[in-house]
């Protein structure tokens, strides 16, 4: 998988809970309202069921999860791929 | 989906029944009247493994599969709503740890939750704070390397008993999870009775009067205790909680084939007249919908899919909507010997109204279900827009 995929399945899940809403890559989810706490856990299970890490204690940080980039940034780190976008 | 019992599973689930049915079932009336659970039933339990079994073997538990989890919670269920209640807060303290804790944490504490060593309390509401647990009142404070912990938690499923408490309170605006000894210096806490339902399943209010707590007890980190940990732990509630419910319906059922298929009257036995088969048609039905929804729930958790989280939600919702209309209906069909505590399905009835509050209302779970009934509607929109756009191309 590369970061070009990391970003398009985070956009596509994201996109999904917002109601098909077109979300910017850089916007910060949880500063404008836009997400809750079930996202939260929901988002959880896709980042470990699509791109197949487990995301521990020392992963909760909101840098990691705020925006469609963050969560491709921080999947990459985790995977170990090199982020060229 | 597959909903067809492995062997391994079929065994299981025959020998909850009979552990239900022989343990269980003859004393459940008397436990409810007398507002206890007996320490030698837990010891029971936990001596056949079954509260550890959650914990993967690894840390000394039956590592069971989710069908298997839930069928043992339909067992226990059927038997006891309030042992349930147990099983189901011990199973969210496990599954919090097991997720947010760091590896000292879980051996330090999986091995004796699975034994039963310990056993595990849920503390989130408050007198003040109920759905909305972001305004939790009970407060932690970290000083040199410990967490000073002041507040009250009310109806805490077997507070009486619990060894070990997964608590949630705030520390500088922020949601933080704590694990919290009963040992603990300032820790109180005070039996409930007189309750509807969950008669015996030890409720207690809960107090923390400058508890301090070592640094280390915390899952998860600040600002994520209610959304991850509680988040965690909630969805394994219910999903308990759903499949608990099934038993209850089961066991309502179960009640009112018997008692209609032994009971005369107008000269012909009560399954004979057709408003009553009316009444068995829907509680049958319902209780085989009730199992549909938990076996889904079961596929989406092994395959740990993000969907697990709502199609759990509905589960629940319709597993306690369905146990509340089953043991009602249940009532109805043995009449006034359903109202005596002679027989079980009164207290059916009112353990199953406790499931439609706990674990988020059905209210909450309605607003949850709704919005992602909408996210559904408009994601099918729009693929089909877009499907019908490339066509034309």
């Amino acid at each position: 998988m590369n970061f070009e995929e990391l970003i398009s399945k985070s956009h596509a899940f994201v996109t999904q809970y917002l109601n098909g809403a077109d979300v910017d890559l850089d916007i910060d989810l949880f500063a404008t309202g836009m997400v809750n706490s079930l996202f939260a856990m929901q988002l959880v299970l896709f980042v470990e069921k699509e791109f197949g890490f487990a995301v521990a204690n020392e992963d909760l940080d909101y840098d990691n999860f705020r925006s469609i980039n963050a969560i491709a940034d921080f999947a990459a780190r985790k995977l170990g791929l090199t982020v060229n976008a | 989906m597959d909903i067809q019992l492995s062997e391994k599973q079929q065994s299981a689930q025959d020998e909850f029944r009979d552990f239900v049915d022989r343990k269980i079932m003859p004393f459940a009336n008397d436990h409810d009247k007398q507002e206890t659970m007996p320490a030698t039933l837990i010891q029971e339990v936990a001596d056949k493994g079954y509260l550890g079994g959650l914990v993967p073997e690894q840390y000394g538990g039956n590592g069971m599969d989710s069908v298997t989890w839930g069928l043992l919670c339909e067992e226990i269920g059927r038997g006891s709503a309030s042992l349930m209640s147990l099983f189901t807060v011990h199973s969210m303290v496990i599954q919090a740890i097991l997720k947010w804790g760091d590896e000292s944490s879980r051996e330090r504490w999986l091995p004796r939750l699975a034994t039963g060593e310990i056993i595990g309390g849920f503390a989130l509401t408050e007198p003040n704070v109920g759905s909305d647990a972001t305004a939790i009142e009970t407060n932690a404070t970290l000083d040199e390397g410990q967490w000073c912990v002041n507040g009250q938690k009310c109806w805490i499923s077997f507070g009486q008993v619990a060894s070990l408490f997964l608590v949630f309170a705030q520390t500088e605006g922020k949601s933080i999870a704590l694990l919290v000894e009963r040992e603990c210096d300032g820790f109180s806490s005070e039996p409930i009775s007189g309750m509807l339902g969950f008669r015996s399943a030890m409720l207690a209010n809960i107090k923390f009067d400058h508890c301090k707590i070592p640094e280390s007890n915390l899952l998860g980190r600040p600002g994520f205790g209610f959304s991850h940990v509680g988040g965690t732990a909630l969805d394994q509630g219910r999903y308990s909680i759903a499949w608990g419910c099934l038993g209850l319906a089961q066991g309502g059922l179960n009640a009112s084939l018997a008692y209609a298929g032994k009971r005369k009257q107008f000269g012909v036995y009560l399954n004979e007249h057709q408003l009553i088969q009316a009444l068995l048609t829907d509680m049958i039905t319902q209780a085989q919908a009730t199992r549909m929804l938990c076996y889904r729930a079961a596929a989406l958790k092994e395959q740990a899919d993000p969907s697990v989280i709502m199609e759990t939600a509905m589960a629940k919702y319709f597993a306690s909507q369905a146990a509340v209309k089953i043991s009602t209906d249940a009532i109805q069909i043995h009449g006034a010997n359903g109202c005596s505590d002679k027989y079980p399905v009164q207290r059916y009835l009112r353990d199953s109204k406790i499931m439609e509050i706990i674990e988020g209302s059905n209210q909450m779970q309605q607003i949850m279900i709704a919005k992602h009934g909408y996210q559904s509607h408009v994601m099918n929109e729009r693929r089909q827009a877009e499907r019908a756009k490339r066509e034309t191309k």
